[in-house]
């Protein structure tokens, strides 16, 4: 059997984004000996890629602001079938965690005053977003990185984990490969937090990375854990659409939160046409009102193009169906409007939007602070994930912990835009925390050799076979799943999207890769194809099981809200036959006086 | 539609040779994306770094018709199709396979410098910064990592001083500290006698290549080699050292 590298930790974090990065430090400063595993090289991680900034109610920009504010716009944004106590934590920790990034160097933009400025972002109620420009994710990371890395944590780069391997119950490590030589490794660790992201790549059009197959999600369920809120998928209303090469990369929301509005080919705002009852009393009724509360008149309600995520989504979706969208299939977006409101509205755009204006020049020839943008929905973040324990991140499995984007419970049926970044800070944390605690009460768990050898031998098969190549088959995959499971849903094509998963699967059991083992991109892709179909399965199955329309999740033959679909959340895990098997859990009752929260924000 | 040449830098460690693929193009595409094409039909196992392709995470770093560029940032229509393309893997570091890099030493490099060390918070428990004294160091912390001025610099280019002179991207990470409005830390004899300040002799070539426009040169070396002159070698200082002791 092929050798492989053997590593010791207490805690293994797989992942470096920034719920990884944060796990490590946590754990480290707890007296953990931690290794981390990242897929990419230190730094890289999709949370580079955030840009709009960082929701914490850090009342700076607007003293009306409070963790009750955050608390209620999180659990409005998710329809109220989120985690309460998550968020409940999440609104509470987050303005620390912000500070603590200042305090290890992190450089947000500031007030008049000298304080940390925050900003306006879709579904939350007052300025909250920490924020440098549109950049705040490179921020963020950089400053865990340069901070982490005089910790002492082993840093694995270009790595990736294959298995989770158990004693009995417990975690007991992970099996991986190095890219580079193509070398197996063992890491056997007391805890393992799971931080891997999403599953975007799972679809044709995205805002993510390679990285984004649902690692986490797929390890956990393969482990034994369960799943939560698998049916709800992020659908970014602003993604760019042409040319064709960059369809799907990200425009921030950091755009409409500077004044920015979307109009259809006629040159109507047709946010105006749809405002969402439970959303009116806080939405702008007119134009002219929109643009005073963008530029901070709190006396103003904001813009529609501010709703949730999922509701601005459909919107375009819908002024594109009904021929009203832009020559490309998506819609407008123009802040260079500003300039008639603003003496020197170009400059203001560009320092307030350097990324945006620097991403449309080089790759679409579009000056932004002189035309509009052409945009449309591109596929962004995982509302569910592994289902853990809200103050400690711990899953089903004693000794697995998840947190970020591959953990669930937080955003319920649609995350509001600044709440991941805050997530990962928050959860990261605490994961590392009870990861480093769980490491100090338990001991060594042994290692299994026959899971060792079976991950060895189903990883290098690829190489013994002829058939056809792994990224037909990883694009296929994504032509299916943007077809099937978008944004707009309905049960016979959730269910053909079931059959599909399984010819796909059929297809990537006879996969064959060429060259050698040393930093094979083919092989990686091979090896990715088993997180992608499992994550899209199970995606479509908790699908067809939600009828009904909540959130990110629309059901074209279901399209209303149903009260009684309010009353649980969707989980799914592997049954002893390797079936997937997805039941409902009870919604948990919320607390007296967290409803009172709730009630007092309406 | 139409079609172009690219010649590839195929083979791993110090044996190799370029390949010509012939990949169709559309418009608006980056020679990313024609890498990509070439690696899903016709060589599966061609190995390139990449993660964004928004020009945000500094992976896709190489060298295109003989400039360090990112792949995803650079628009086949800003070059001259009728020739073959080539792309090649950066010069400055060991290399591993096709157009993939051993940058390890970079991040070793960062472990050298001395950490952020701020000042005790204000009363209230905040540290107040003006946004201009902000402004000065956010340029630095534009930097995405993608250590092109590295492969440019010729002091690791062609003399290969990784020992003894940290790059460009290293002394702008310096001064983001050393500027940084809430560092007491002082880096100023770490810069001369270990990071090599001095072997920058200001042919500002880093400054060209950086995919975010840092004034690499003019903003943060520059000042920093003013310090270390300021505190090393001002006469005044030197003779106020003398005393000291």
């Amino acid at each position: 059997m092929a050798e492989y590298q053997t590593y010791d930790y207490d805690v293994l974090v797989v992942g470096a984004g920034g719920a990884g990065l944060s796990a490590a430090i946590q754990a480290s400063a707890n007296g953990a000996r931690v290794g981390v595993v990242t897929k990419s090289l230190l730094g890289k991680a999709h949370t580079v890629m955030a840009e709009g900034g960082i929701a914490a109610a850090l009342s700076n920009t607007d003293e009306r602001d409070n963790w009750k504010v955050h608390f209620a716009d999180t659990m409005r944004g998710g329809q109220y079938i989120n985690n309460w106590r998550m968020a409940e934590l999440h609104a509470k920790e987050a303005p620390d965690r912000v500070r603590e990034l200042e305090a290890w160097g992190a450089l947000f933009d500031r007030t008049k005053d000298g304080r940390i400025l925050q900003r306006n972002f879709g579904g939350h109620r007052y300025p909250r977003l920490a924020h440098v420009g549109d950049r705040t994710g490179l921020e963020m990371i950089r400053t865990l990185q340069d901070h982490g890395i005089h910790l002492g944590m082993e840093v694995h780069m270009e790595c990736t984990v294959l298995r989770l391997l158990k004693d009995s119950g417990r975690i007991a490590g992970a099996f991986g490969y190095e890219r580079e030589r193509g070398r197996f490794l063992l890491l056997r660790a007391k805890a393992i937090v799971l931080a891997t992201g999403g599953i975007g790549r799972a679809y044709k059009v995205t805002s993510n990375s390679w990285e984004y197959t649902g690692d986490g999600h797929s390890l956990a369920f393969h482990a034994g854990a369960s799943l939560l809120d698998m049916e709800f998928v992020q659908f970014h209303p602003t993604g760019m659409i042409w040319p064709p090469s960059v369809r799907g990369i990200l425009v921030t929301e950091g755009v409409r939160g500077e004044g920015g509005v979307l109009k259809n080919k006629d040159g109507v705002r047709f946010m105006f046409s749809d405002i969402p009852e439970n959303y009116r009393s806080q939405t702008a009724d007119n134009e002219e009102e929109g643009w005073r509360y963008t530029q901070g008149d709190r006396k103003a309600r904001r813009p529609p193009e501010l709703l949730t995520r999922d509701h601005v989504a459909r919107c375009i979706m819908r002024e594109v169906r009904e021929e009203r969208g832009s020559p490309h299939g998506g819609v407008y977006l123009d802040i260079a409007w500003i300039k008639e409101r603003l003496p020197n509205g170009a400059e203001h755009i560009k320092r307030k939007l350097p990324s945006m204006y620097h991403q449309f020049k080089q790759l679409a020839d579009i000056d932004i602070t002189q035309e509009p943008m052409e945009v449309g929905p591109t596929t962004h973040y995982m509302m569910g994930g592994v289902r853990v324990d809200a103050d400690t991140q711990q899953s089903d499995i004693p000794g697995l912990f998840a947190a970020g984007e591959c953990g669930a419970g937080l955003h319920g049926a649609n995350r509001l835009g600044g709440n991941s970044l805050s997530d990962l800070l928050v959860f990261g944390k605490r994961a590392g925390e009870h990861a480093a605690k769980f490491s100090k009460e338990n001991g060594t768990a042994s290692i299994d050799q026959a899971q060792i050898d079976e991950t060895i031998r189903s990883a290098l098969a690829p190489f013994d076979r002829t058939g056809e190549s792994p990224y037909q088959v990883q694009q296929d995959l994504q032509t299916m799943m943007q077809n099937l499971v978008g944004i707009v849903r309905q049960e016979q094509e959730l269910e053909r999207a079931v059959e599909e998963v399984r010819k796909l699967s059929e297809r990537a059991s006879k996969v064959a890769v060429g060259g050698n083992r040393e930093y094979n991109n083919g092989w990686h892709t091979a090896l990715d194809l088993t997180n992608l179909l499992t994550v899209s399965e199970i995606i479509a199955r908790a699908a067809i099981e939600r009828k009904e329309s909540r959130g990110a999740h629309f059901r074209e033959d279901y399209p209303a809200k149903d009260p009684e679909a309010a009353k649980f959340n969707i989980v799914v895990r592997r049954g002893d036959a390797g079936e997937i098997i997805v039941s409902r859990q009870p919604v948990k009752e919320m607390p007296a006086e967290l409803k009172q929260v709730i009630e007092e924000s309406n | 539609m139409a079609s172009a040449t690219f010649r590839i830098w195929r083979g791993s460690g110090k044996e190799g040779a370029f390949r010509d693929y012939t990949a169709e193009i559309a418009p608006g595409m980056v020679v990313l994306d024609a890498v990509h094409h070439i690696q899903a039909e016709q060589a599966n196992d061609l190995a390139v770094r990449w993660n964004c392709k928004a020009g945000k995470c500094g992976s896709c770093s190489a060298e295109i018709n003989g400039s360090p560029r990112l792949m995803c940032m650079t628009r086949l229509n800003s070059l001259p199709l009728d020739q073959p393309i080539t792309i090649e893997p950066m010069k400055a570091f060991p290399h591993v396979k096709d157009l993939v890099t051993d940058v390890s030493w970079n991040f070793r490099v960062k472990k050298t410098i001395r950490k952020f060390k701020p000042r005790p918070r204000e009363a209230d428990g905040t540290w107040r910064m003006a946004q201009a004294d902000v402004d000065r160091v956010q340029e630095f912390r534009k930097c995405i990592e993608c250590f092109l001025c590295q492969d440019v610099c010729h002091v690791l280019r062609e003399h290969q001083l990784h020992d003894r002179f940290i790059g460009p991207r290293f002394l702008v990470y310096t001064a983001a500290l050393e500027m940084h409005p809430l560092d007491t830390e002082n880096r100023t004899t770490d810069l001369w006698q270990k990071h090599g300040v001095g072997y920058c002799n200001i042919t500002k070539c880093c400054t060209k290549v950086c995919p975010e426009s840092i004034t690499i040169t003019d903003n943060a070396i520059i000042p920093l080699k003013e310090r270390v002159v300021d505190e090393r070698f001002d006469p005044l200082q030197k003779l106020f050292r003398i005393f000291k002791k």
